[in-house]
């Protein structure tokens, strides 16, 4: 049961990710990349990591791809429609990364974690994400929150009509 | 309990296909977005070592790499809206003033 609930979003993760790459139209591919986060979402959901799963859909599929969106309507909803969708590198560049693709593959799917007693999974609701985060990773917590107001800053000025 | 090669290897396959996408496409919106796809891939893996190790450690880290990339994803935007109000096209090829 299990299995078959990794399988079937594991299989919509990947023909979802496949969409976003071989689709035409950009508003296709962005569509196509919310079914994979949330997909992944799910996949969060059965690794216990709950938390993790409500912020992928909160922050990545409603608000980084919500933005994404904006920004598709804005500028051309409907490029690449003339002309080569693609690169004339992608017939060297697409053997190689096939290449690595498998050689990454295998080296995942061949990883047998010594575990050495640890492997029983700790509580991991908000409570513990939360705990952890205001100790340990406190100073990148602050650290962050500079970051975001220089984002937020650069956004402003690089957006701005008169430099 | 699914074994952890099962999340790995799908995480692999998803950071592929967005390097993939990155190297592939022409169109600046399309290549930012299988970036986005290769930092989701990256996030499977956090969390699934996560979950397999029994530390909290990797799902806090995602909370950082979900931080930046809403950074990320704001300011690249912006430079692509300024990028197409100067030349009017979204085609990585066709910025090349910088190129050889």
């Amino acid at each position: 049961m299990m299995l078959f609930f990794f399988y079937f979003f594991a299989a919509l993760a990947l023909i979802a990710a496949l969409s976003v790459v071989l689709q035409q139209k950009t508003l296709s591919s962005a569509l196509s990349l919310i079914l994979c986060l949330g997909a992944i979402a799910m996949l969060y959901v059965q690794l216990e990591a709950a938390f993790i799963a409500v912020i992928q859909i909160i922050i990545y599929a409603g608000a980084i791809m919500v933005l994404f969106l904006f920004v598709i309507m804005l500028l051309d909803p409907v490029s690449e429609r003339f002309g080569r969708p693609t690169n004339r590198i992608s017939y060297v560049a697409l053997p190689i990364a096939l290449l690595f693709a498998f050689l990454i593959f295998q080296a995942s799917i061949a990883y047998h974690p010594q575990l050495n007693g640890k492997g029983t999974p700790a509580v991991s609701d908000i409570a513990a994400v939360g705990q952890r985060l205001f100790s340990s990773y406190l100073l990148p917590f602050e650290v962050t929150s500079i970051l975001m107001l220089v984002a937020v800053i650069g956004a402003v000025v690089l957006a701005k009509k008169k430099l | 309990m699914i074994p952890i090669q099962h999340y790995l290897g799908l995480a692999a396959a998803l950071f592929c296909i967005g390097a993939i996408g990155v190297l592939v496409r022409r169109n600046v919106l399309t290549i930012f977005m299988c970036i986005e796809l290769m930092l989701n891939a990256v996030n499977l893996t956090f969390v699934a070592f996560s979950r397999h190790l029994g530390e909290i450690d990797g799902q806090i880290f995602v909370v950082f790499v979900m931080v930046v990339a809403a950074a990320e994803a704001a300011v690249g935007l912006a430079i692509i809206v300024a990028l197409y109000r100067n030349r009017e096209t979204l085609d990585v090829d066709d910025a090349n003033s910088m190129k050889w």
